[in-house]
């Protein structure tokens, strides 16, 4: 019987915050990319009182976790953590994660899970970055498969200057895909 | 742990919430989700390698007093000093263990440390309203801290929020991340908050009450309030993969 959710509310700040949150990899880390973007409303204004959390894999598409099955492989925190700015802004500082096997010897396309909490949000919601270069692998991905072909793109970052930009919009016009997990 | 012949990967799988344990994205009653839950229906995530491994974060995250909310200034706060403790569980009643609870609260007065609370009760300079532990080896946590009040909100006429102390787990695995609240026994105020009542279910509602403690008082020291917080189970079998493939 699992606990409810609630919301975060907007003083989120004062308890989640850590000041490496933000940096899965240490900043200077070779390789390392950063993600940004803004959270936004229903309206498209930015929302000052979220709070994005990341999960991953390492490079070789491997997982800090016992339940990894091919076996933990620990040194990579894979979590990353950023409560909006006044603007609706967050980052994240990460290394690319590797494809990671799927159901039936399929491979997934490289992929960050999203948890995105908010005033206003009574549950968690959760999304998927994808990157933009892995063309064949994004079109084989099962999960991006199971999305309307005409909203996938709301899954895929951006290249960017120092790395990429993925934005989440809430509601409303190009609405991000948020899944059931 | 797969058979070497095999091409599919054997995982833990989690049960799904049943309908109604959680509150709908969308509760009009509570304004804030007006403008800010999807539209869309959500798309069926299967549990794959990212959804059934998760952050294990520790010991590493802690500093010596971040479990005692009434230790981290050079004098005490002001307020009704208690102790609140409980286990994290899963769904099946196993203790998590080495597992980062983190809580957030308003102080006494019913007011947050936040540039963004401006309602006129007084900060106290003797509380932050933070703390963080670790589970111990059977999913055991515990804090000293004050119990925060009530307080006004804007969200319709005469409105306050009951008293409450913000709970965040992550239990073992992405699908358990939780982030609740933890309220206390025979508040006066539940008929009217829109969040407390979110929850459609009457008995996954009361699921977020605490329960006030006697055997846990400390004589003249601190009241106690136990509060156990469980995420979700593991499905029972992972090798029942056809029919479960038509949820």
């Amino acid at each position: 019987m699992t606990t409810p959710s609630q919301t975060v509310g907007p003083y989120l700040a004062i308890g989640l915050p850590w000041d490496d949150g933000p940096t899965v990899v240490p900043v200077g880390t070779p390789g390392a990319v950063w993600i940004r973007g803004v959270v936004t409303d229903g309206e498209g204004m930015p929302i000052p009182d979220a709070m994005i959390e990341t999960w991953q894999a390492d490079p070789q598409g491997r997982f800090d976790h016992p339940d990894d099955p091919r076996g933990r492989v620990e040194g990579f925190r894979g979590f990353g953590r950023c409560p909006t700015k006044p603007d609706g802004s967050y980052e994240i500082l990460t290394l690319l994660p590797g494809a990671i096997p799927g159901e039936d010897g399929a491979a997934q396309a490289p992929h960050i899970d999203v948890s995105v909490f908010a005033r206003g949000l009574l549950h968690r919601v959760v999304t998927r970055i994808y990157f933009p270069e892995n063309t064949e692998a994004n079109a084989a991905d099962a999960v991006l498969g199971s999305v309307p072909e005409e909203r996938r793109d709301t899954l895929i970052a951006e290249k960017s200057e120092d790395g990429y930009r993925f934005d989440v919009r809430l509601q409303g016009g190009a609405e991000t895909v948020f899944f059931d997990v | 742990m797969a058979a070497p012949t095999s091409d599919r990967l054997i995982l833990p799988r989690y049960r799904r919430d049943p309908d109604g344990t959680h509150a709908p994205l969308n509760s009009p009653g509570y304004r804030s989700t007006q403008l800010r839950h999807p539209k869309q229906p959500l798309v069926l995530l299967p549990q794959m390698l990212t959804e059934v491994t998760g952050p294990l974060l520790g010991p590493g995250r802690l500093g010596e007093l971040d479990n005692d909310l009434t230790r981290q200034h050079a004098e005490e706060p002001q307020g009704q000093r208690i102790l609140v403790h409980g286990r994290l569980l899963d769904g099946d009643g196993r203790g998590i263990p080495h597992s980062l609870v983190e809580i957030w609260q308003a102080n006494a007065g019913g007011r947050y440390r936040h540039i963004g609370d401006n309602w006129p009760a007084p900060l106290d300079p003797n509380f932050d309203g933070v703390g963080r532990t670790v589970t111990d080896s059977e999913g055991r946590y515990e804090f000293t801290t004050i119990k925060p009040g009530a307080y006004p909100w804007k969200n319709h006429d005469n409105a306050w929020r009951p008293a409450h102390i913000h709970f965040s787990v992550f239990g073992q695995a992405f699908t358990q991340r939780l982030v609740t609240q933890m309220y206390f026994p025979d508040d006066p105020l539940f008929f009217q908050d829109p969040i407390y009542n979110s929850i459609p279910d009457e008995k996954a509602r009361q699921r977020m009450i605490s329960r006030f403690d006697f055997s846990r008082t400390t004589d003249h020291w601190a009241l106690a309030f136990e509060f156990d917080i469980v995420v979700r189970g593991r499905e029972a079998s992972v090798f029942e993969e056809e029919e479960d493939e038509d949820e």
